[in-house]
């Protein structure tokens, strides 16, 4: 994995693509009387990536679950480079936008290298007969299939780990598996939910370089985050959910000294300690830079 | 398995040198008693009333026995191992191996054996007045053999997978099981005695339970991996050699066929149950498709289609027929989960049964005459080879069974390779991610419902094979032979067997067609029988009896040790290189 430590003028100095990758227009989602997400515009441009951050409730996992195709938005529009992409999970995949989940969702009985295998699904296309003939056609794919996945944990930094079960892997590695599950679907748009969430420091720190490391590769990216010093040291752009309500939208450095952001960490009331300290932690950096 | 222990670890600490002394004695008191008479006459079983001369039976008793005196006393020759030469050097191997577990495994199946032994004689002589004294001896041998092995250490965890043999003595040892297996076999089927045929199932019990605690097992399934086309290909040799054993005898034969061909649906049914993890409840209707698709296809004079295309064909056609069913009922049902499935499958199974009654020319159009079938379906005659005659090869007389027996043979490789290729490839993977969490299967870009799909019409398709053949081997297809039953009956067979593995489901298809077929007893109470053994292997041993690994992991999630075990065992086209 690299060492390189990330700096906010290594963000300034990438170059980010004109074309918008990802269009969602008046994004609503309501849960009965619940508006979880409330007239939601949102814009990736390619190359780029985008915090999203918002206290606990603000409709953010919801939000994803919409773009992703998990949820068929009450009203709006998703296009996913200029094609509005119908509400089912796997043309959300195949169309290039790949997805991480806040509560792991791995294959618990696979060993790590076949959930990485599982994510090569949809660019591969041996059927029933290939299968059961195994012609070179299909011993060439399934080579590639492996070979791929074995790269791809070498990428996350889990060299040589392809052979335990998923279920059997410490926390960290599974969130790391989960984004190799992800980027074996040769993704243009990486959604990340909570990729930090429940680990120690030092495994933190390492999942924040590897999401550096994917940003430096030029995918697209969006991720959900409490950990705020990260947020603005990696993101373009922010945008801050509110009660499923867009409180802002801006760069790192409009939304890290908006008032309004640290008000509705500390001023809702559903927000949880994890999520105030991080604001705490905030405020301090905001001192610094 | 938390069965509530009797004997603790501080009672076996203290007294594992009587238990072993016990064991060893128990073990060679049996083997001796097979010179004594067991039964006061000679109709019980296989002749046990010979003084000096054992019966077969008591032949395989002693031979237990002598096995359980060897298991238990390789404690104490073990120290051997230290010193130069040879012996000590194989001995270095038997360390290698859970004796003491083994000695535990057999000390209960040797009492099993002898308890079948000895109830047999009572039954079949009137009381157990007809027991003679050897039965006696041979029965506080096993009782010996029993309690002390109890007491023994439970000692190491066997690791004989990890013993480097050279490549041919694997491959002999894999051929020379199966043969052993295959006489095994031959020799029980030939057995017209209940008891005779249950006592030489409760020696099997016993003896593969033995192979397995000592670690032998592990071994073999290693020595199977690394070979493993010599595996299936002996397989398959040796369930070609069966009809040679049976002399021309059209009464096993015939069960063998039948057998063949519920082992066959059995594997189809597992494809969707055990690969795909959808539940099947009207499997049996497929089967019947092809059937009823065959027979009306048939050159009997009762066919009702005019056109006679020749047997490879029809059987195309029998799958399709049964794939398109497959699909019709697939593609509605299959975008919602589990139970409903269910459900629907039973249903279907049903109006599959009842529509045949009805298409009998009042009801609908008369395409298979009702509930009273198509009956006189003649002999197939495959390339000029007339199933129907009996063909002498090497001197030995081959019947009709036999001939329907080799036909369901390739029907049977063809299913269980569709099984395993499939299982071990992009859709394979595919249908473990739906079984493991459908929602990030799908969110990964897997395509749940065409997955599910492909195995729910895929089965279908390999059971209208299957039917096809069985029209010609019944002769006739009647709308009562598909009734629920049989497609709980697959099902038994899977999940007992053990869900998405193959060998597993042929053991589990065979016990539930051969033991009843042999035992009129069981016969009778099969309902009964079934019921309670669905009942204890789903408390002790619910992934069944010759399980997946992954089925495993499902079903024991909260077993850390066990966990960790099979993860070490996980074959090598899971690990990263190759
Ligand atoms: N499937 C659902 N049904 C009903 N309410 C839901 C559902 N999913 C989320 N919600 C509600 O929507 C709101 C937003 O939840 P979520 O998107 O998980 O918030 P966040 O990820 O920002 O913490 C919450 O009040 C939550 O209870
Ligand atoms: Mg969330």
């Amino acid at each position: 994995m690299s060492s390189q430590t990330p700096t906010v003028a290594s963000t300034e100095s990438r170059h980010v693509g004109k074309e918008e990758i990802l269009a969602a227009r008046s994004v609503t989602m309501r849960f009965g009387g619940l508006v979880a997400v409330d007239n939601v515009d949102f814009t990736v441009h390619s190359g780029e990536i985008v915090g999203l951050i918002g206290p606990n409730g603000a409709g953010k996992t919801t939000f994803f679950n919409c773009l992703t195709g998990l949820y068929k938005p009450t009203s709006g529009e998703v296009r996913f480079s200029g094609q509005v992409l119908p509400p089912k999970p796997r043309s959300v995949v195949v169309a290039g936008m790949a997805r991480t989940f806040q509560n792991i969702r791995l294959f618990p009985n696979m060993t790590a290298l076949e959930n990485v295998m599982v994510g090569r699904y949809c660019r591969t296309s041996a059927m029933a007969l290939t299968s059961i003939l195994r012609g070179p056609k299909y011993r060439r794919e399934e080579e590639a299939t492996r070979a791929r996945a074995v790269e791809l944990l070498d990428y996350v930094g889990m060299k040589g780990q392809g052979g335990h079960l998923a279920r059997n892997l410490p926390y960290g590695d599974q969130r790391r598996l989960e984004i190799a599950r992800a980027l074996a679907t040769d993704p243009k748009l990486l959604l990340l939910d909570e990729p930090t969430a429940g680990m120690n420091p030092q495994e933190t720190r390492q999942a924040e370089e590897l999401i550096f490391k994917i940003r430096d590769s030029g995918l697209a990216i969006v991720v959900i985050e409490h950990d705020m010093r990260f947020i603005f040291n990696l993101c373009d752009r922010v945008l801050c959910l509110v009660r499923g309500k867009t409180l802002i939208e801006g760069t790192a450095a409009e939304v890290q000294s908006d008032p309004r952001v640290i008000e509705a960490y500390i001023g809702s009331p559903d927000s949880d300690d994890e999520a105030s300290g991080s604001d705490v932690a905030t405020e301090g950096e905001a001192g610094n830079a | 398995m938390n069965v509530p222990t009797i004997v603790t670890p501080e009672l076996q600490k203290r007294f594992h040198v009587p238990g072993r002394i016990a064991a060893l004695a128990g073990g060679l008191l049996l083997a001796a008693s097979a010179y004594l008479p067991w039964a006061y006459d000679g109709d019980a079983l296989d002749n046990m009333a010979f003084l000096g001369g054992p019966s077969t039976l008591q032949f395989l008793g002693a031979l237990l026995g002598l096995l359980l005196a060897v298991s238990a006393g390789m404690a104490w020759v073990e120290p051997w191992a230290d010193r130069k030469g040879i012996l000590p050097r194989l001995l270095m191997v038997s360390r290698r191996a859970g004796w003491t577990r083994g000695t535990k495994a057999l000390g209960v199946g040797l009492l099993g054996f002898i308890a079948v032994v000895l109830i047999a004689i009572a039954l079949e002589l009137g009381g157990l007045v007809t027991i003679e004294y050897g039965g006696w001896v041979a029965l506080a041998g096993a009782l010996l053999g029993f309690v002390g092995s109890r007491l023994l250490t439970p000692g190491r965890a066997p690791s004989l997978e990890k013993v480097k043999t050279p490549a041919w003595l694997e491959i002999v040892s894999i051929a020379v099981l199966l043969l052993v297996a295959l006489l095994l076999a031959a020799y029980a089927l030939n057995q017209n005695d209940g008891g005779t045929f249950l006592s030489i199932l409760a020696f099997i019990g016993a003896l593969v339970a033995f192979i397995l605690r000592v670690g032998a097992g592990g071994w073999l399934s290693a020595a199977g991996q690394r070979h493993r086309n010599v595996l299936v290909f002996s397989s398959f040799a040796v369930a070609f050699l069966f009809p040679f054993t049976q002399n021309g005898s059209d009464a096993n034969m015939s069960i063998a066929t039948q057998v063949l061909i519920f082992a066959a649906t059995a594997v189809g049914l597992n494809i969707v149950v055990g690969l795909a993890g959808l539940l099947d409840l009207g499997y049996i209707a497929f089967l019947g498709a092809g059937a009823f698709t065959a027979a009306t296809m048939s050159q009997s004079a009762f066919a009702t289609i005019g056109w006679k295309p020749p047997f490879i064909v029809v059987m195309l056609i029998a799958g399709l027929v049964s794939a398109t069913l497959g699909l019709i009922i697939g593609s509605p049902t299959l975008r919602v989960s589990g139970d409903y499935l269910a459900i629907v499958t039973l249903a279907f199974g049903e109006i599959f049964r009842i529509s045949m009654s009805n298409l009998d020319g009042s009801d609908g159009p008369d395409l298979v005459h009702g509930s009273s079938g198509i009956p006189a379906i003649p002999n197939l005659n495959l390339f000029g080879f007339d199933f129907g005659k009996v063909h002498t090869v090497l001197g030995i007389p081959l019947g009709r069974f036999s001939n329907y027996f080799f036909l369901m043979l390739l029907i049977m490789a063809l299913i269980v390779l569709v099984f395993t290729r499939l299982n071990h490839s992009r859709i394979g993977r595919g249908w473990v991610a739906i079984r493991e969490d459908e929602k990030a299967a799908e969110a990964m870009g897997v395509n749940v419902f065409g997955l599910k799909l492909l195995a729910f019409a895929g089965g279908a398709f390999l059971a209208g094979l299957a039917g096809a053949v069985k029209a010609h081997v019944d002769q006739s297809v009647t709308p009562d032979q598909y009734i629920f039953l049989e497609s709980a009956f697959l099902l038994a067979a899977v999940v007992l067997g053990g869900m998405g593995t193959v060998m597993g489901v042929l053991l589990g298809a065979a016990l539930l067609k051969l033991v009843p077929e042999k035992l009129r007893f069981v016969n009778e109470y099969r309902m009964l029988i079934f019921g309670l053994l669905m009942v204890l292997m789903m408390r002790f041993r619910p992934e069944g009896m010759i399980p997946n690994q992954r089925r495993v992991l499902e079903f024991h999630s909260d077993d850390e040790e066990l966990v960790e075990e099979i993860e070490e065992d996980l074959p090598y086209e899971f690990a990263e290189e190759h």
